[in-house]
This record gives structure tokens, sequence and C-alpha cells, in this order.
């Protein structure tokens, strides 16, 4: 109960791009369209749920073991860049299938700030290995929902006459607040 | 001078040192701030404790102590004393009952479980709404405010739910939860009293203060 | 001389990071449901752009290319993490109040970004201004943002008090506010420079 508890909240109530604004320049960046917004949103469950598990294992065993939790920013982000390379080569070598369809997004995800911040969220909530891993599996896919659903809305907005300076980004940002507030409705659910 | 090639050798050299400074660099600073940021935020709390309880001569933060909610929760409670006489007490309470979430209140108590004031500490409420609760249960207007309602006379309650306190319009929840925190902190604060000020609560009197919440809960009925 | 006013009012106008450029967005959004947030933010922003642009502008040639990047996140992590702890010491308020959005400037592509396309190539010097100016830029559209949002929302001004409060547009201070007053702003920037 307590798991699904933390997976409705990631997904709908404290969407993670929707309501604690992190990873919204992918969120802005590759949701033109459906198809390359799924790719997006399949690369950084991926990224993120494997980021966690390290990161969190990292804190537990070296940061606060030896005291160093001042280091937790820097071991964090060269952490994650390693395992964003790491994978690169891994899933060429492993899954060429998989490669193809992901392998353009990996490298983006390092600066993407959901990552990190997700890495963050869990030692600042002192959760439990379980309860951390559901905790970024249902971010990431919460991230992705909202990246799917703002594609599709963007495929139709495409085709919209529109003012000039609203045109791009502008109507874009719009767009998402108006599904932000969508996702509002959920809030106080949990 | 020339940039450096990109040679294993090289390569290595340069990350180890930018690394090694990084860490010192880090070690250092550490070092520096570790004692303010310990200050500040002894310095938070103790302000906090002294906005709610009435003037003490004493360090409530050395002479904390825990003591158990009538729900089975542990709670943090500073003792305030002047001249060696208690003068009122200050308890951190808690709920995950928030619209969002935990909410953190500290809670000022005199001897006779009068409320004298609170001050959220920390709480994830919506901005305008629930958030307006520091505010809101002070401000003398209809049956708005806490301030100086006796814990002894039974639990905080919203009007919505038979009580005597108005919850912040459109925030039924957030209300329903600070007035949980106050209970709480009653709840916890009479459980070591009635062992009579002990350093901290023994069971028996917390099932004692328990037994006693419940019948004025029920019955309306003072001690 | 001129050429370096150019380096320095170039971040504020004509590449704005946040209007023009369209980077770091997250910390934009995030953080500016009052305009103290947003100032407090886009100067905790400007402190690690300057230290960094200086510091990799300098070590530049001692950098290998091919690691250069794991280089310039160890030392924007670095500047991050004094930036943090400085901050949870000396200013803990608006610590508590910008809270994730601080370790993750690491993660803000304002200023790897910077570090890449400007401090990599240039002078110490014109990096210094470089950093500067893109961070007075990136302050003054998260103050702007944040005194929109405020205003908007709850009638107030840095914490003054200018409308009523039951006339404001509670909206404008939640999630949805923040990407509809940026969207507009983008939008009005727009027009202005085409013009």
């Amino acid at each position: 109960m307590e798991y699904i508890l933390i997976f409705i909240a990631a997904v709908f109530v404290n969407n993670v791009v929707l309501a604690q604004f992190l990873g919204i320049c992918p969120f802005l960046g590759v949701s033109k369209k459906v198809s390359t917004a799924a790719g997006m949103g399949a690369a950084v469950t991926f990224v993120l749920t494997i980021a966690t598990l390290v990161t969190f294992l990292i804190q537990k065993y070296v940061l606060d073991a030896y005291g160093l939790g001042y280091m937790q920013t820097i071991a964090f982000i060269l952490v994650i860049a390693a395992l964003v390379q790491l994978m690169e080569i891994v899933l060429k070598k492993v899954s060429p299938a998989l490669y193809q369809a992901l392998g353009v997004f990996l490298p983006l995800i390092t600066t993407n700030c959901c990552v990190l911040g997700v890495a963050i969220l869990v030692i600042q909530k002192d959760y439990n290995l379980l309860q951390a891993i559901v905790y970024a599996a249902s971010t990431a896919i919460g991230f992705a929902l909202a990246l799917i659903i703002f594609a599709g809305i963007r495929e139709q907005l495409e085709m919209t006459r529109l003012p000039k300076g609203l045109k791009g980004i502008p109507i874009a940002l719009i767009t998402a607040g108006l599904l932000a507030m969508a996702f509002m409705g959920f809030s106080g659910i949990v | 001078m020339a940039k450096l090639k990109s040679t294993l050798p090289n390569m290595l050299l340069s990350l180890t040192i930018i690394c090694v400074c990084a860490a010192g660099i880090l070690a250092t600073v550490n070092q520096q701030t570790s004692g303010p940021i310990a200050l500040s935020k002894a310095a938070a709390l103790e302000n906090a404790i002294k906005e709610v309880t009435p003037d003490f001569d004493n360090s409530p933060l050395a002479e904390a102590y825990k003591a158990v909610t009538s729900d089975g929760d542990s709670l943090l409670i500073y003792p305030a004393t002047k001249g060696g006489q208690s003068v009122g007490v200050a308890v951190e309470s808690f709920t995950m009952n928030g619209f969002s979430g935990e909410i953190r209140v500290i809670v000022g108590f005199d001897a006779d479980g009068k409320l004298l004031n609170y001050s959220v500490l920390q709480h994830a409420e919506t901005p305008g709404l629930g958030s307006k609760m520091q505010e809101w249960f002070r401000t003398d207007k209809n049956k708005q405010s806490v301030i100086g309602r006796s814990l002894a006379d039974g639990n905080l309650s919203v009007t919505k739910d038979g009580g005597n306190v108005d919850a912040i319009t459109a925030s039924t929840i957030t209300s329903r939860a600070f007035l949980q925190t106050i209970n709480r902190a009653y709840s916890a604060y009479r459980g070591t009293d009635a062992a009579t000020g002990a350093t901290s609560a023994t069971t028996d009197a917390t099932t004692e203060a328990t037994e006693a919440t419940e019948t004025t809960e029920e019955g309306g009925e003072n001690e | 001389m001129n050429n370096k006013v150019k380096i320095l009012t170039n971040g504020i106008l004509r590449e704005n990071p946040i209007f023009v450029l369209l980077l770091g967005m997250c910390p934009t959004l995030g953080t500016t449901s009052s305009a103290i947030n947003g100032l407090g933010m886009g100067l905790a922003t400007t402190f690690v752009l300057i230290c960094t642009n200086t510091v990799i502008s300098a070590l530049k040639n001692l950098i290998p290319d091919q690691v250069r990047i794991p280089a310039y996140i160890v030392v924007i992590a670095t500047f991050v993490t004094v930036l943090q702890m400085c901050m949870e010491a000396y200013v803990p308020s608006l610590y508590a109040s910008l809270g994730i959005f601080i370790p993750l400037i690491v993660v803000n592509c304002v200023i790897l970004g910077r570090a890449e396309a400007f401090a990599a190539k240039k002078s110490v010097f014109s990096s210094t201004l470089d950093g500067i100016g893109m961070g007075l830029g990136f302050t003054l559209a998260l103050t702007l943002l944040g005194a929109i949002r405020e205003l908007l929302g709850t009638g107030k001004l840095f914490s003054f008090t200018l409308v009523p409060e039951e006339y404001g547009a509670l909206i404008f201070v939640l999630a949805p506010g923040a990407f509809i007053a940026l969207g507009y702003l983008i939008a009005l920037v727009n027009k202005i420079r085409k013009v």
C-alpha cells in the first residue's frame, strides 16, 4: 500500500515536470513528436532508476560512512555522468536494437536535472532502498507521461494559426501551464 | 602555453589534480562553515521557542526531552523555566496528514494547558491557501484564533467537524492537520506532566493521559 | 574597450540566457514564486557563473580536450557546493526557500553552456565579464518573472502589499502560473526584439 501511495504521488500529484519543475529542458526540447518523446521517456526511466540505485548506495556506504556528506553534489553528478557513458557503451554491445532507439537521448540525460534532483530528493526524504527505487521509477514514469501527453498536444498545435510572437516556445509554455493546471486536480488524493 | 594533448597520462593527471584540488577546497570550506551552520540551526530553533513561550532564563535546547503522544509517536519537548520555576513548554509537533504531506509546528503551552503561541516550522501546503496557517490561527476574528485556548477543555477541531475553530477558507484538510499537530503536542506534554515533570514519560503516564484525552473528547468533562 | 562592454551587455540583452537562449528553465520556473526568491536564485547562479567561467578559462590549456566535460563538471560542482554550504551557514532562510534548486545549479545548462561556448575559447578577463553579463541577465529575468508572479498572485511586490490580497489570482504563484507567465513574457520579448 505504501508503495502504491509513493507511486501515485510521484506520477500524478507531485509530477516531476508539472509540479516540481525538474527536467524542463528535455520537456520543451524533445516534445515536438510523440515518437521521440516516447524514446526520451523510456531512456530517462532507465537511467533514472539505475542512477538512483547507485547514488543511494554511494550515499549510504561511502559518503555517510566516512562523514563526507558535503561531497554529495560532486559525487552524485560524477556518478551520473559516468553511469550514462557506461550505459551507452554497454547498450551498444549488448542490445544494438535498444541502443538504436535510445542512443541519441542518452548524452542529453546527464544534464537533465531530474536525475540529480531525484537522487538528492531520495536522500532528503530519508527513504529506504526499496522506497527509493519505487520513487525513482514512478518519478520517471511521471516524466514520460507528461512528456508524451505534451508531445501529443504540440503535434496538434503545429497546425494552428498563431500570432508571430507566440509561435514556438511561448505557446508551448502556456500549453504546459494548462496541462499543469489539469494535473493540479490530482492534488490532495494522497 | 600550448594546450595539453589528449594522451592517457595527461588526461589522468589533469583530472586527478582537479579532483584533488576540488576535494581540498570543499574540505576546507566544510570545516569553516559547519560551525556556523550548526549555530544558525540552533538559533532558529531557539528563536522559535522564544516566540511561543514566556520569558525564560534556562536553555530549553539543552533540557529537551522526548515524550510519547497518545497515538504512540514521540515528540521533543523544550521546558522553559525562569528562576527555577516552570513558565511553560514548547513542543515540537508534526503530522503527515497535511494536504501535501508533512507539517511541523512548534507550540507553546503554559502550566494549565493554555495555548500561548505557535509557529509553523515547515510545511509544503498550497501557497496562498493552506500556507496561511501561520497567520490565520492567530487572527482574532470570529473563531479563527487558537491563541489562549485551553487544551485541558478538550481537543481542538474545526467547526465542520463539530469543533469550535474556524478552518482556513478552502483549506479544511490543512486546518484539520494543523489542529492535529496541536492536539498531539498537548497529549505529549500532558503525558509527561502526569509523571510530575520527570525527564521522560513512563508508559503508565502516557496511558493515563490517553484515557484522559479520550474522556474529554467524548463527554466534554474535565479531568 | 568597446569590445569588453559588448561582452558584458551581450548576456543582459542580446543573448539573455532565459528570454533568448532559453537555457536554465528549471530554476527559472521553480524558484520564482516571489521576486525576492528569483533575485536570490539569480545571484546564486551569477556567483557560480563568474567563478566557473574564470577558473575554466584559466585552466583551459591544462585540460585535455577529451576529458574537458568531466573536468568542467567537477569545477562547477565544487563551486556549487561551496555556495551551498555558505548559504546554509549565513542565509539559512533563503537557503530553505530555494531548497533543492541550489545543488541543481550544477546541471543548469547556462553554466556548462557558457563554459563550453565561451570560457573554453576566450581570455580570462573576457570570460569573467561574460560570466557577470550572463549572470546579470539571468538574475534580471528571474527577478522580473518573480515580481510579475508575486504581483499578480498575491498583490505584493518584494513583500510590500500594493493591491489587497483578495484581488490576487492565486494561480500565478502556483505551478501553472509559472509556465503561463514565462510563456507570455517570452512572447513579449520576441515581439520587442522583432520591432
